[in-house]
């Protein structure tokens, strides 16, 4: 173990904290949401210190391809800054404030106070891994062992853009045609996305990956291709289809289980590898579409918005 | 070696947080994309220095996810700014 | 430490120079087309070089691919959005620095 490590860790601990201070205090935007950017990245460089490689993949997707670019199209649509801070901060703010750090506190001592041979549920899960059909820690507790976990987190996914599909958006700004390095980056970058992101889902099993690693490397893709041209897919039965399908694939298994196999999600051991791939590659997808969904935004900035705006009053 | 990557990674993070003031002091935004591009590559550099000091050479995988996004922030900002004046 | 290992540690140094010297140009460079310039090229190099000094360390084909992977695809989407990025300032009116300017 390499002994400058800890001056590593230490100098990531300052910028990470640096970090998040400067960009809740600064008033431009546009600099917050880069400095966000940043942060996301030198978290992801956390998490690997941490022992947590799939968590860093997972952090590198996101952060380096969705937030930014969602965040960015957002403060270009702003345009604005941040509310001047009040002269003097109110006592909600200071309560809410004490209230933080005494949490905070709370997390450092309890951290501190863990005895050096903590295991965690780390013999539990080790003990058990031979029967869940994979060999990646991490995949076997988010399928297998915890499956109804990530079930519904991928039924919140969903209703996410329930949310983002109610809202009446503007229609992506008129942008000139993609030049021809756009269009280059494009044909490079969006096959490689794919094979990537297959590449990550059958990895999963043995090595950091996973479905939702790989749905975020074909999001990002799919961000790319509307930056360049943009669509939208409206709110027809096969979109429909493909983002639910991922819920719909992993309810069914579970429920066909409780026929078949032990119990709700309870896969025999033997074939729990196939089960747990055929559910990570229709999450897959289906995750990799509400991703794209939440950026694309709302389906509805057609001549039914125009409608509803007609029929009431326009907001101020 | 493992020391040598494990320095090469700290001048590395410490040239990225210099970077980091001409984004607070840049007169433009574009100095702020400036700061995007720094950051992901030596975000890449980064990484795979730390797969080579921990001997997990799998953590490569994670800098060639962060090659593959390095330019989809900058494509945001400058398809999405398009259509607004910048300063 | 063998030939390699020699090799190695001057790759990574003159990587780690780079990289320094992309947010030297970073900071001191008086607009944004030459910054753009200074760091797209200095960091990339640097790049290259950590990646080859690792790529001497490499203890399988695995391993060596990913490496010349991800270097060829950082150099390419950096170059990328650099060009995007420069055209981009180009339009919207940001003036280059001339000697002029410096009196």
């Amino acid at each position: 173990m390499p002994t400058s490590l800890p001056a590593f860790d230490a100098l990531l601990a300052l910028l990470l904290v640096w970090l998040a201070g400067r960009l809740l205090v600064t008033r431009d935007l546009f600099k917050a949401v880069v400095l966000f950017m940043v942060f996301g990245l030198m978290l992801a460089l956390a998490w690997v210190r941490l022992a947590a490689p799939d968590v860093a993949l997972a952090e590198a997707a996101i952060g380096a391809g969705l937030t930014g670019a969602l965040l960015l199209d957002t403060v270009f649509r702003l345009r604005g800054e941040a509310e001047p801070p009040p002269p003097r901060p109110s006592a909600g703010l200071i309560a809410c404030a004490m209230l933080a750090a005494a949490l905070g506190a709370m997390l450092v001592w309890s951290m501190l106070a863990l005895p050096d041979d903590w295991f965690g549920l780390t013999r539990e899960v080790a003990a058990a891994m031979p029967d869940s059909g994979v060999t990646n820690p991490v995949t076997a507790a988010l399928l297998n062992f915890r499956g109804y976990d990530t079930l519904l987190e991928i039924a919140v996914l969903l209703l996410a853009v329930l949310g983002v599909w109610t809202l009446n958006a503007e229609p992506p700004p008129a942008v000139p045609a993609a030049g021809p390095v756009l269009e280059a980056l494009l044909r490079i970058l969006l096959p490689l996305l794919v094979v990537a992101a297959g590449y990550l889902l059958w990895a999963g099993a043995h090595a950091p990956g996973g479905a939702f690693q790989g749905a975020a490397l074909l999001a990002a893709g799919g961000v790319l291709l509307h930056l360049a041209r943009p669509f939208s897919f409206g709110t027809g039965w096969p979109v429909r289809l493909a983002l639910t399908a991922g819920f719909a694939v992993f309810l069914i298994v579970a429920l066909l289980l409780v026929l078949v196999g032990g119990g709700f999600l309870a896969y025999p051991p033997k074939h729990a590898g196939t089960w747990i791939l055929a559910i990570e590659a229709a999450a897959m997808l289906s995750i990799a579409l509400i991703l794209v969904a939440l950026f694309v935004g709302s389906a509805r900035h057609t001549d039914r918005g125009r409608a509803d705006a007609g029929a009431h009053d326009p907001p101020a | 070696m493992s020391e040598v990557a494990v320095i090469v990674a700290i001048v590395v993070l410490a040239s990225v947080s210099l970077g980091l003031v001409r984004v607070l002091r840049g007169p433009s935004a574009f100095d702020g994309m400036l700061a995007g591009q720094l950051i992901g590559t030596g975000a890449v550099a980064i990484v795979a220095l730390l797969a080579f000091a921990l001997d997990a050479p799998l953590l490569l995988d994670a800098a060639l996810v962060l090659a593959l996004l390095a330019a989809v922030a900058s494509v945001a900002f400058v398809r999405r700014g398009a259509a607004r004046d910048d300063t | 430490m063998t030939l390699s290992d020699w090799a190695s540690v001057a790759l990574l140094a003159a990587g780690a120079f780079f990289f320094v010297a992309g947010t030297i140009g970073l900071l001191r460079l008086p607009d944004v087309f030459t910054r753009l310039h200074a760091l797209t090229k200095a960091d990339n190099l640097g790049l290259g070089l950590i990646l080859l000094g690792l790529a001497l360390q490499a203890e399988s084909w695995g391993e060596l691919a990913r490496l010349g992977l991800i270097w060829a695809l950082a150099v390419f989407a950096s170059a990328s959005a650099c060009h995007l990025v420069a055209r981009r300032a180009l339009e919207s009116g940001a003036q280059p620095w001339s000697k002029r300017d410096a009196d």
